[in-house]
């Protein structure tokens, strides 16, 4: 048994619910120390556009789910996670130089941060809506909404938690999304696509790209059916030509501070009032 | 039709009185400006009065006012206090609201119907919502000790000048900065006269300051390192222009911006109600509205009827001396955008759509344009897409709803939307699909302090009024 060779994984996008390679045909070596560790695919514009179509596609069948259904989902997330923890230590350990104690730690943080947010799903509304005394005889109120399609520039460490803390609050809204993983370390990213792939979450409600972010970035900004961007985990350089791209269609662009929480969700929502006459 | 006239009812300009000029409202005081331009009234072209144009230097001046009142003053006084001196504005606007409105219709073209009932009266709620929320902040949902910006640079529109004002000043100085503003360069009175408020009041000096002028003032206050926030209601284009000065400095920005807005009539709607609906939408202000319904969709099977009766209702529409208590239809509010109007409806008829207007006389003298339909229009036609602000419909017909959801969202705008049905679950089933940030049900054009207002997509950032406006006025509010 000791001579047996590895199975490797091929590390492929998530687009759509399926995992293809770059249309370009592009990879990117991915090593520790000196070792080869992986060939995984750099995602080209053409990969981009597919995956913000399919995110646009899959945008109103999510939204429109109710929210008890997409809290389930969020939390099935955090099962399909917790399951997998070793494998994620493993990539963790490799990649980002941590010890099996401090990949598990954020492991588990990743997931924990699945089940905040999950419970999140049906209280937004409640929380941060409103119903307004109108001088008048109206029945007005103020419902939170998602932006529909939201481009993420996921921090390059810690890969696993940081791509999560992104992702989970734009999710839970309704938003659909197309991210971009931590360039130097994207092989959690990929392996937690599987997860997602496994929790009943609509295909094309998450797309993930490995690839160059400063490739990539530009494109995301500047494409017209993208809604809104967190660029946290872009260069800070990168900042102020991602907004100014992004002014083409008015791109809601946030960068957040790390220990910014409600505000990863609420910035990805739209405030919709309704205004009805009250009379018999 | 006339079968009875109206006699002329027009109101009395004696409650106003113009100074021959105006200078900029610096640090309390008013300060003469170096060049200057004429305020026209866009009903008979008369020169009302002289304004002055700002300079980069009166920015600056205005700005450190700004700053010197936030630190000295402003953000030094217990909260309760600030809260009074909203209050008092409040009221001595609604005192002096006849003056107000008079002033306003004379300098915008307005109808004094609509100055008198609707705007005036919501700029005095808006500062008295607001002044009650100057020592409630804890309690908004954005922290227990939300901080303000410090200098808001505010850049108002020429369609609700006054209002426009109120929605930015009232927040602004509710939740603790102090306010550099700039009116629209053709219609700077009533913030001039909201400046001798200021001073009633005894508002500290430079909390408020109001520097006049055309787009370059407007450019140097959002460029000002020294501004912190920048609040914008106009067009989209400018708003982009905006957004991209904006990338490098890391201000805070608010932007209320253009609409093409849908107004649904749904074939079980009560059609009467729906005609007046449909009028008030797009006539209501000479059409000079943001949120306006600029685009009726109405299902096939009423089209005929409806047309008819909104054609009918539309021949009896007074266009005319704004002054006057019966007038609907004012002046296009200056020569400029009146060219706007003509330009673009002529690329309506060259496209192939059939334009109507009742007969109406227009006046001579001053800018004018008849309220206007056009039929055999579709998505793709100009006048379908691109915001005209003036009081021009397209009319366009869907047979599902679902039709109906897919041609209103089809715009890059997604500031406002009207849905006419007797049918509550439909109303609300509409409401959930169309992407806008305001929805008329069974009503257009309702405004309200406590009522969160702005856009989807390229209509804006950040909402104005309510719990959600407050938080574009507080440091990190604005990511909700």
């Amino acid at each position: 048994m000791s001579n047996r060779i590895d199975v490797r994984k091929t590390y492929k996008l998530f687009v759509n619910g399926q995992f293809p390679r770059s249309e370009s045909g592009r990879v990117y070596e991915i090593k520790s120390g000196k070792e080869f560790i992986a060939n995984p695919a750099q995602a080209s514009r053409k990969d981009l556009r597919d995956a913000v179509t399919a995110a646009r596609t899959a945008q109103s069948g999510w939204a429109n789910a109710t929210a008890y259904n997409r809290g389930q989902i969020l939390y099935r997330i955090a099962e399909m996670l917790e399951g997998r923890t070793s494998q994620f230590v493993d990539e963790i350990c490799i990649l980002e130089k941590l010890t099996p104690l401090q990949a598990k730690a954020q492991v588990k943080q990743a997931i924990d941060t699945w089940v905040w947010y999950a419970g999140w799903a049906d209280k937004i509304s409640t929380t941060f809506g409103a119903t307004n005394p109108v001088a008048g005889p109206y029945y007005n109120f103020t419902i939170p909404e998602p932006m529909g399609v939201v481009g993420i520039l996921a921090p390059e460490k810690p890969s696993l938690l940081g791509l999560v803390e992104c992702l989970a609050p734009v999710l839970v809204s309704g938003n659909t999304t197309v991210l971009v993983a931590s360039q130097g370390a994207p092989l959690t990213a990929i392996t937690f696509a599987e997860v997602l792939a496994t929790s009943d979450l609509p295909a094309g409600v998450c797309n993930i790209l490995t690839g160059i972010k400063d490739e990539l970035a530009p494109w995301m900004a500047s494409h017209m059916d993208v809604n809104a961007m967190d660029i946290s985990g872009a260069s800070k350089k990168s900042h102020a030509g991602l907004r100014e791209s992004g002014a083409d269609n008015l791109k809601r662009i946030f960068a957040f501070a790390e220990n910014a929480k409600t505000q990863r969700m609420t910035s990805f929502l739209e405030a919709k009032t309704i205004w009805h006459t009250i009379g018999i | 039709m006339s079968t009875f006239d109206y006699a002329p009812a027009p109101e009395s300009r004696a409650v106003v009185s113009i100074d021959p000029a105006y200078g900029l409202f610096i640090n309390g005081k008013f300060v003469p400006g170096k060049n200057h331009f004429p305020a026209i009234n866009p009903a008979t072209g008369e020169k009302l009065s002289t304004i002055s144009q700002a300079s980069t230097a009166d920015v600056n001046k205005a700005v450190a006012a700004a700053r010197g009142a936030y630190q000295k003053t402003w953000s030094k006084m217990p909260p309760a206090e600030r809260a009074k001196y909203l209050y008092r504005i409040a009221r001595i606007l609604q005192e002096r609201a006849r003056e107000f409105a008079v002033l306003e219709t004379l300098d915008n073209g307005k109808p004094i119907r609509e100055s008198r009932d609707v705007d005036i009266p919501l700029v005095a709620a808006h500062f008295f919502y607001h002044a009650g929320w100057a020592d409630k902040l804890q309690y908004a949902g954005f922290g227990e000790k939300p901080k303000a910006h410090g200098v808001v640079g505010a850049i108002i529109p020429w369609n609700f000048p006054l209002l426009m004002l109120a929605w930015k000043v009232a927040p602004a100085l509710a939740t603790g900065n102090t306010v550099v503003l700039k009116p629209a360069e053709t219609t700077s009175l009533t913030a001039l006269l909201f400046a001798q408020v200021c001073q009633q009041a005894e508002l500290p000096a430079g909390v408020v300051n109001i520097v006049t002028g055309d787009g370059k003032v407007g450019a140097a206050l959002v460029n000002h390192p020294d501004v912190d926030k920048i609040a914008f209601t106009g067009s989209t284009d400018v708003g982009k222009i905006i957004a991209r000065s904006v990338a490098h400095s890391g201000k805070s920005v608010t932007l209320e911006l253009g609409g093409k807005g849908a107004n649904i009539v749904f074939e079980d709607a009560a059609i009467d109600e729906a005609v007046e609906g449909i009028v008030n939408g797009i006539f209501f202000n000479q059409g000079h509205v943001c949120c306006a319904g600029s685009r009726l969709l109405v299902q096939e099977g009423i089209h005929d009827e409806f047309l008819e009766k909104l054609k009918r209702r539309m021949s009896q529409i007074r266009l005319g001396d704004p002054m006057d208590k019966n007038t609907d239809i004012g002046a296009i509010n200056s020569s400029d955008q009146l060219a706007k109007i003509k330009a673009l409806t002529a690329v309506g008829t060259s496209e192939g759509g059939d334009a109507w207007s009742p007969d109406c006389i227009l006046p001579t003298k001053g800018f004018w344009f008849p309220p206007t339909i056009f039929t055999g229009i579709t998505q793709a036609h100009r006048i379908a897409r691109e915001e005209i602000f003036g009081p021009v419909l397209s009319v366009l017909t869907f047979r599902t709803p679902q039709e109906a959801m897919e041609k209103a969202n089809n715009t890059p705008f997604g500031l406002s939307a009207g849905i006419w049905s007797e049918k509550g679950s439909r109303v609300l089933w509409a409401s959930k699909h169309l992407q806008a940030g305001v929805i008329w049900a069974n009503t257009f054009n309702k405004f309200d302090p406590t009522s969160p207002f702005g856009g989807y997509k390229e209509s804006g950032w950040g909402r104005e009024g309510g719990r959600h406006g407050l938080g574009a006025y507080l440091k990190g509010g604005d990511h909700e």
